[in-house]
Order: C-alpha cells, then sequence, then structure tokens
C-alpha cells in the first residue's frame, strides 16, 4: 500500500517534469522556457523526495514532517515561515538599496537583465508579498491555532500553501528580470503565475478557515476576523485584476482583459487595496495578536476593534480612484475616491489607539523591552502614514505630489515604518517560542536593530519629501517673462544629493535587518548572548544611601 | 449596548462573518468600477483613433517587458505647466486600444504620451543605446541590447488574435498580414503593398527606424511605437475640439 502510494506520488511529478521540459523545449520565450525550467527543476526534486522518502533509512524528511498526535500545536510551517520572512526580508531589501544607488549613480544599470525596470518591481514584490506574505501566512497559521485552541486543519495542505507561495515567489521574482512582466503595479507576474498563486490562495483560505472551524473557543478573536477578510478579500482583487488572454499557451506574453480607463482603474482597484487588504488589513491582525501578549496586557476596546474593523474594510476599497487624480478617469470617481480616502483616516486611526492605549499600565515597557518598542514606533508610523496618505488623496495637494518622489517616501514610511516594524517584533516574538529559547540571543541588538532602522526611516522619509516637493514645483515654476523656467533635466540633476541621502537611509535600515538575521541565527542555535540586561535599574548600595554627617567643628578659615 | 452583543452573532459564525465582510468590499468596487463599462460618457469617441499596428505593438510589449512605466507616465494631466511642457492634456480615448494601460504613476523621466514626433529617430536610437550622451543629466539605464536582437516576429498574428479576443477590432486581413506587415512597416523597400497598409492602418509612419535596413530589430519596434505616441488624434482640430467640450466630468 505504502509501495504503491509512494509510487504514484513518483509517477506524478514525472508526469510534472515530462510537461514542463516539453515547454521549456517549445517556450515561443525565453522567461517562459526559464520559468518551465524551474518548474522542471522543483518535480525532480520531489520526485527524487518521494522516492527516497520509501527508504525508510531517509531521515531527512522534516520539510513535510507531519504534527504528531492532536495535543500539540502545528508549527512546522510557522517555523518555515519565519526563516523565509527573513531571508526575503533581506534579499528585498538588498534589491532596494541597489536601484536606490541605481537612480543616484545609473552606471550600476547592468543590461539588459539590471536595468531599474526590471528590478524595481522585483524589489517591490521582494518586499510585499515575499517578506510580507511570509511572515502573514506564518504568523496567521500560529494566531489562529493559538486563539482558536485547536490545531491548523490539514497539515498537509498547510504545508502546501507554504512551498506553493515560494515557488510563486521564485517565479515571479525570476520573470522579471527575464521581462516576464504584465507591467502593472504590483500585479506584474504574467498568467500563468498568477493562476498557481489562485490555487495556492484557495489552498490557503481552506486551511484557515478550516481551522476556524475546529476552534474551542466559542468566540473568533478579533485577529482572525482581519485574517480572513485579508485572504478573501485579496482573492477578489487578485482574479479580478489579473483578468488577461494569453497569446499562446507555452509562451508568457498576455493581454489584460480591459484597456485604457477602465483597466487604469480595475488595476488601481486593485494596487490601493493591496495597501489596504496585504500591508494593512492582516498587520493589524498581528498587531491585536502579539502587542497585547507582548505586552501582558487586554487589548484597550473591544467595541472600537468592532467599529473599526468593519468601517475599515468597507472604506478602503472605494479609495483607489485617489491614485487617478486629474488623469482621463471621470471626475465623479475621482471625487469620490478621494472623499473615501479622506473619512479612511478615522477608522485607521482607530486600529493606531486600539493598538497604543493596549499598552496603558504598562508604558514603562517601552523603556525596558525593545520589542514593544519596535512596536510602538510601528504603531507610531501607521498613524503618521495613515494621516499622510489621506492628506495626499486630496485633489489640491495630490496635484502637487502626483508623479513625484514624495508618494515614494509615503509609501516607505508606512511600508518600512508599519509593516517592517511590526513584522520584526512578530519575528522576536516567534523566534523564541517556536524553538524552544529562553529569549533572543541578543536583546541589545534587538535595540541596535531599532535605532537603525527607524533613523534609515527618518533619512529615507525626510530626503523623498524634500525631493518630491522640490521636483512638484521645479515642474510647475514660471518666470517673470511667463515661461516654464527648468527644463525636466534641470530637475532630475536636482535631485541627485537626495537620492544619496535616501541609499543611506535603505543601507542602515539593511544592516538593521541583517543583525536581527544574525540574532535570529544565534538564537535557533541555542546560544545566549552574555550582555549587561537592558532597562534595569541602577546597582543599590544601602551604604551609600545615608546623609553626609559634616564635622561638629568646622575648621577655621586661615 | 446592542451593538457589541448583536455583533456576538458574526463572532460564532465564521459564514456570517465571511460573507458579511465579502459584501463591505465588494461594495465599493461595485460602484465605483461597473458604470465605467456602461456610462457613455467615460470614453467620448474622438476621431483618428486606431489600433496598433502590429510594429507598434510589438515595441509597446518590449515597452512592458523593460518596466519603462516604473519612471515614464503616459498621461497628461490638464495643467498649464503640463500642457506646455508636454502637450494637450490626454483624452481617455487615446489609451483605449492599450492592454494594458501605461499611465503610470511616477516621473523619474518625463511624460511619453505625445512623445512622438518631437525627436528624430536618430535622437531616440543614440539616447536609448547611450542617454548620457545625449542628456547628460539622465539616470536613465542603457537599452543598447534593443538594437541587437532581432524582433521575434514569428507570433505576429497570435498576438493580434490575442488583442481581438480582449476587444481590439483587427480585420481577418490584418491578422493575416500582421507578419508582413511587421516587415513593411521598418523597411517599406521589402516589397509589400505600403498603400494598402497605412489605408488600413491611417497616419502610420512606415521607414527604418534604428539606421538598420538589413533586419527588423527591437530597437526598430520601440522606436516605431515612441515615434506613433499622441500623433492619432488630433487635438486642435474643430472636431476632437468639439468632442472635448462636450466630454462630461472633466
Amino acid at each position: 500500500m505504502q509501495a504503491e502510494a509512494a509510487l504514484g506520488r513518483v509517477g506524478l511529478w514525472f508526469g510534472v517534469l515530462i510537461i514542463s521540459l516539453i515547454l521549456a523545449a517549445t517556450a515561443r520565450d525565453t522567461g517562459f522556457a526559464a520559468h518551465a525550467t524551474i518548474i522542471a527543476i522543483v518535480a525532480f526534486v520531489l520526485m527524487w523526495m518521494s522516492a527516497a522518502r520509501f527508504d525508510p533509512m531517509k531521515k531527512a524528511q522534516g520539510f513535510f514532517r507531519m504534527p504528531e498526535g492532536l495535543s500539540r500545536y502545528d508549527d512546522d510551517p510557522v517555523r518555515w515561515g519565519v526563516l523565509a520572512t527573513m531571508f526575503w526580508a533581506i534579499v528585498g531589501l538588498l534589491a532596494g538599496v541597489f536601484i536606490a544607488s541605481q537612480l543616484a549613480f545609473p552606471q550600476l544599470n547592468f543590461q539588459p537583465y539590471f536595468n531599474f525596470g526590471r528590478v524595481r518591481p522585483l524589489h517591490t514584490s521582494a518586499v510585499i508579498f515575499a517578506f510580507g506574505g511570509n511572515i502573514l501566512i506564518a504568523s496567521s497559521f500560529y494566531v489562529v491555532q493559538r486563539t482558536c485552541r485547536a490545531q491548523l486543519a490539514f497539515p498537509s495542505l498547510a504545508r502546501f500553501v507554504f512551498w506553493g507561495y515560494q515557488l510563486f515567489i521564485v517565479l515571479a521574482a525570476s520573470g522579471y528580470l527575464f521581462g516576464v512582466t504584465q507591467s502593472r503595479e504590483y500585479a506584474e507576474p504574467e498568467w500563468y503565475v498568477d493562476l498557481w498563486l489562485t490555487i495556492v490562495w484557495v489552498a490557503y483560505l481552506i486551511v484557515f478557515v478550516g481551522t476556524l472551524a475546529r476552534r474551542t473557543e466559542p468566540h473568533i478573536y478579533v485577529a482572525n476576523w482581519f485574517y480572513l477578510s485579508f485572504i478573501i478579500t485579496i482573492a477578489m482583487l487578485h482574479i479580478i485584476n489579473n483578468l488577461a488572454v494569453p497569446v499562446a499557451l507555452n509562451g508568457s506574453l498576455s493581454f489584460s482583459a480591459f484597456a485604457g480607463v477602465q483597466d487604469a482603474l480595475t488595476q488601481w482597484w486593485y494596487g490601493h487595496n493591496a495597501v489596504a487588504f496585504f500591508l494593512t488589513v492582516p498587520f493589524l491582525a498581528m498587531m491585536y495578536y502579539f502587542v497585547p501578549k507582548q505586552a501582558e496586557r487586554p487589548v484597550y476596546s473591544y467595541r472600537l476593534s468592532i467599529i473599526h474593523f468593519w468601517s475599515l474594510i468597507f472604506l478602503y476599497i472605494w479609495a483607489g480612484p485617489h491614485h487617478l487624480h486629474y488623469t482621463a478617469l471621470p471626475d465623479w470617481a475621482q471625487t469620490l475616491g478621494m472623499v473615501f480616502s479622506v473619512i479612511l483616516w478615522m477608522p485607521s486611526w482607530g486600529g493606531m489607539i486600539n493598538g497604543l492605549m493596549t499598552l496603558n499600565g504598562a508604558w514603562d515597557k517601552v523603556r525596558a523591552d525593545p520589542i514593544i518598542r519596535m512596536m510602538v514606533m510601528a504603531l507610531a508610523f501607521y498613524g503618521m502614514a495613515t494621516f499622510e496618505g489621506p492628506m495626499l488623496s486630496i485633489k489640491a495637494v495630490n496635484s502637487l505630489s502626483h508623479y513625484t518622489d514624495w508618494t515614494i517616501g509615503h509609501v516607505h514610511s508606512g511600508a518600512l515604518g508599519w509593516n517592517g516594524l511590526i513584522s520584526f517584533a512578530a519575528v522576536y516574538f516567534l523566534v523564541p517560542r517556536l524553538w524552544g529559547r529562553e529569549r533572543m540571543y541578543s536583546l541589545r541588538m534587538i535595540n541596535w536593530h531599532f535605532w537603525l532602522a527607524t533613523l534609515g526611516i527618518v533619512f529615507y522619509a525626510a530626503s523623498m519629501w524634500v525631493a518630491g516637493i522640490t521636483q512638484g514645483l521645479m515642474w510647475r515654476e514660471y518666470g517673470l517673462d511667463g515661461y516654464l523656467v527648468n527644463s525636466f533635466a534641470e530637475t532630475v540633476a536636482a535631485l541627485h544629493e537626495l537620492y544619496i541621502i535616501r541609499a543611506v537611509g535603505g543601507v542602515m535600515y539593511l544592516s538593521g535587518a541583517l543583525i536581527m538575521g544574525y540574532n535570529v541565527w544565534m538564537t535557533i542555535a541555542g546560544k545566549l548572548r552574555e550582555e549587561a540586561p537592558m532597562g534595569a535599574m541602577p546597582d543599590y548600595d544601602p551604604d551609600k544611601d545615608r546623609p553626609i554627617v559634616r564635622p561638629a567643628t568646622p575648621e577655621p578659615a586661615e | 449596548m446592542g451593538l457589541a452583543s448583536q455583533h456576538k452573532k458574526l463572532e460564532k459564525n465564521i459564514n456570517l462573518l465571511a460573507i458579511g465582510s465579502f459584501i463591505a468590499v465588494a461594495i465599493g468596487g461595485i460602484v465605483e468600477i461597473a458604470p465605467l463599462f456602461w456610462i457613455d460618457n467615460t470614453i467620448e469617441e474622438v476621431e483618428g483613433m486606431r489600433p496598433y499596428t502590429p510594429l507598434e505593438q510589438a515595441g509597446r510589449n518590449i515597452y512592458v517587458r523593460e518596466g519603462c512605466y516604473a519612471c515614464h507616465s503616459q498621461m497628461i494631466r490638464p495643467f498649464r505647466d503640463e500642457v506646455e511642457r508636454y502637450g494637450h492634456y490626454s483624452l481617455a480615448a487615446e489609451s483605449m486600444y492599450d492592454h494594458p494601460f501605461q499611465w503610470g504613476s511616477k516621473r523619474t523621466g518625463p511624460d511619453l504620451a505625445r512623445v512622438g514626433g518631437r525627436y528624430s529617430d536618430e535622437w531616440h536610437v543614440q539616447h536609448l543605446k547611450d542617454p548620457q550622451s545625449v542628456v547628460p543629466e539622465s539616470i536613465m539605464p542603457q537599452y543598447s541590447f534593443l538594437g541587437d536582437t532581432p524582433l521575434e516576429m514569428d507570433n505576429a498574428s497570435d498576438m493580434l488574435i490575442a488583442l481581438r479576443r480582449v476587444g481590439v477590432p483587427y480585420s481577418d486581413r490584418d491578422v493575416g498580414q500582421a507578419m508582413a506587415d511587421m516587415i513593411l512597416q521598418a523597411n517599406p523597400d521589402s516589397g509589400g503593398d505600403v498603400e494598402d497598409f497605412q489605408q488600413r492602418y491611417p497616419k502610420v509612419q512606415v521607414r527604418d527606424f534604428d539606421g538598420d535596413p538589413g533586419t527588423v530589430t527591437e530597437m526598430d519596434a520601440l522606436v516605431a511605437y515612441l515615434q506613433m505616441l499622441g500623433t492619432l488624434v488630433d487635438v486642435d482640430s474643430a472636431a476632437a475640439q468639439e468632442a472635448l467640450a462636450e466630454e462630461k466630468g472633466r
């Protein structure tokens, strides 16, 4: 029976191997051929593993180890997810530093594969979907088990979700370098990669909902509302926005189903809600679990969480058109987008307030605990970014800021400040628990990471604010003679120093992440760094804690 | 208060919670996006718009492949400075055959919506090969490999068929002639019927674009695409002005 199952599995992977080899041989473009080759390699490895698993001596199957009995949480996919998060964070940030340097020093473009236009989507996808996506999948698997007091449903499907998602990332990222892209922001992967992600995502929904259905707690905890809404809405956005007709089934090129105005609005309905339902809603879910746990305080307000959850998800969807102000999109849609974006400020701050006020009565931990400090800074950046966003969506402000680096600065204060820091805090929370360690290898390194990241963001955001406003004002500057003052090339040259400062900020943020990588590595290796504890009281010496007794008779003056 | 106790029903039922949150997120998209497909004034008809020629579309595919949208917009806003810098503001109809749209969101480089005809072919080729040799301040990457890469032409008909499936009105003759049209546009001496080609694609520019008449390169295709951007609609003509005046919501 076992032999038959193993043989069947080997046969399945052999079939996939053959099909992908045929596709690689007959592909119409190199990108598609490269992707078919990647899939062939994966199929070969899986075939080999299926055959090797049949060997009773084979021990190296930790990747696919199933949980032992129902009395333990199934944390293997979470462990792998945390490691993948660390790996992709460093890859994505490195790509970011690279393209930031390209903008300051164009000699760093290496055509064709490492030109800015091809590496830029690699950076955005690596940080959003690879780094962000992995911490979301890992943390959701961790949180949903704890808050439901139940083991993960469908353990093998959960493993498929993790590995399938990694394959999606590899196909997407390598595709951009080969020029396989739809060139629709944050939806760059081509049709077959989109189809694969759809399959993985449905599996993710099944695992998550299946675990909720298994829960032994009567209530579904608030973090899970956010995760559930994230999974459902991303499925809707992904499927509708990526509707496309491929030119051939053995080539990567496809054409989007919609054109022009309709395509633009569909894309920004997707693009803005990738920010909303990928970078906000599920990260709030993380906030609702990890902040109360780390602070050891209950969530500030249950009622606020209800109000801000429903208003947030309802309002966010409307905000997309603010990316298309003053374009050929009908005016009513632009105005609608602006109005809802401004209203959105309130539920956004509802989330921030609920997170920050959870620290009521535990504010001293901000001084003593670098993880709490990171969480508080993440929430502060969330608050700042969700104020700046509505402001930039006002048409009058947008007329200046649109097309400039101000947008880039805004996005990064949100992404580096909010998403980055809350994810790092979650990893610092998870690693000692997942690997059964007393604490992280070094708390002082977390502190270093905190300051490097925070200062890096300040350099980044400040330089981009200045760059954006400079650019916007220079473009529209008129001389007394009634002519435009600046040629476009002059506005490019004016930004050179600011682009260098931005790259420096990126290097600082990256070096914080590298310190974190070392810290996580050493923690998993089971080491504890000997260091002075943080935030402890100064040593108390009772002998010194007394008044000075003056001599009875003062010495006479000479 | 009632709210919290009412909400407990949702909190205890996965289906209600999932359906409720799906309805909440579906409303905004339906109200904003759906009308664009059937409200008349989304796209005012303008004279002069035609589908891309196979060579222009191939150039557009290269524009998409290289991720040019990351630095160049193709959407001029109705402001005095933009109109003076780039030309008449962009009309919705001008991107009606754009699958996908390439309006862009960032101007690290200038807008390209009306770049067609502004520079010579030689300038474009030199600029794409080595941007800093033409514009010293430029931070654009070099694309000299385009001049060395022969254009993939075997899939020209399939490309037009796929575009027809998403609504671009190519005729059967356009599809059948696609590959021949590609060669013809980049090399008018190749022996094709130029007049018939120009009749099917009005205002098409037929010439060798990259200075190398022997082979049709990716450079030919990209320059052909850049040189036609914004040239189809005569925005200053009376008809266009009338259409603009009627265009609601702008």
